[in-house]
């Protein structure tokens, strides 16, 4: 009986709760899903590393909202982007354009990986020549004499 | 001595480029309104609610417009700073009261005291958007053409105010 009782109450906070989510508006099926997937381009400035399509920022709420909106009055997604970028810039955009003023940020990692191989190999070249040495006979008992004496010093 | 000097070079230049990426905040996102028509906005005022404003009405004129919340907290931390620069009367202060309720927004100002010429009422934050607002506080400055001039995201300081924004008001007032 305590045990019943137990786990009715754990499973009575289940009930009522319901998760905050970014509930989309119930309307129109297809709609959402266009409105979701511009979102999901959209950066939420607020958290700056989620999109709008993910955030529970009221900011993104309210961008979402206005993405809907103007999809209603039938702007195309490029006109919407159009109209996010003049107001929060390039950054709003969750992928960065390619501009002349992003090309080290998309192709930096790329010149850095090239440059430390470049460098690598040039180490690599630089220490192979580990050459053999030519010396006489007598040089090499002398070496043998010398390596024997050091070793004895050891012990 | 020449093998060390490359790798030297590029450790000096590395911590040259970190140093001053340590006085950048990366959370700031410039706006690209500056040098652009102020964006057009026709709203009711917060104490008149049967009057409007415009940016239409402030043409002619320098002027700063300030958007604050009651809800936000960092607007707290800037009220002195306005309350100092309404007072000086060097440029004209406006508010937008941002995704607020009416008599919290009123409330607020009653309590912590009014430095605006008047506040307007932006229930949705739609104007908000237009102008590029993503935190509150954010402060414009706007010339005598309407273009928005200057841009300060989070909360005025006294340094700012004495070094930015009023040595540019003057500018632009006399220019």
């Amino acid at each position: 009986m305590a045990r019943l009782l137990a786990l009715l109450l754990l499973l009575a906070p289940v009930i009522p709760a319901h998760a905050k989510d970014a509930r989309p508006a119930a309307a129109d099926p297809v709609l959402e899903k266009r409105v979701m997937a511009l979102a999901a381009e959209l950066r939420c400035l607020v958290c700056q590393n989620q999109t709008i399509a993910d955030s529970n920022a009221d900011l993104a709420t309210d961008l979402r909202n206005q993405v809907r909106e103007k999809m209603r009055q039938g702007a195309s997604d490029s006109e919407i982007i159009d109209f996010m970028v003049a107001r929060y810039g390039d950054f709003v955009l969750y992928r960065p354009p390619l501009k002349a003023t992003t090309l080290l940020l998309w192709f930096g990692p790329l010149l850095l990986l090239a440059g430390g191989a470049w460098v690598l190999v040039r180490l690599v070249r630089r220490r192979r020549p580990a050459e053999d040495v030519d010396i006489s006979a007598a040089q090499r008992s002398r070496a043998a004499e010398l390596l024997a004496g050091s070793e004895a010093e050891r012990r | 001595m020449n093998r060390f000097l490359l790798p030297l070079g590029i450790f000096v230049a590395l911590v040259g480029l970190l140093g001053v990426g340590l006085t950048l905040n990366p959370r700031e996102v410039p706006s690209p309104l500056i040098g652009k028509p102020a964006p057009h906005f026709e709203l009711p005022q917060l104490h008149e609610s049967a009057k409007t404003f415009t940016e239409k009405d402030m043409l002619g004129k320098v002027w700063v417009l300030n958007v604050w919340a009651s809800w936000c907290v960092s607007c707290r931390e800037e009220h002195p700073v306005l309350l100092d620069l309404a007072r000086s009367g060097e440029v004209p202060l406006y508010g937008l009261n941002y995704k607020d309720k009416r008599q919290d927004g009123l409330a607020w100002l009653k309590t912590m005291g009014d430095p605006y010429r008047l506040s307007i009422f932006d229930i949705e934050g739609r104007v908000g958007i237009d102008y590029g607002v993503y935190g509150v506080p954010e402060t414009y400055l706007i010339d005598r053409r309407g273009v928005i001039r200057y841009k300060r995201i989070g909360p005025l300081t006294p340094d700012i105010v004495k070094n930015k924004l009023l040595p540019l008001a003057q500018e632009l007032a006399r220019g």
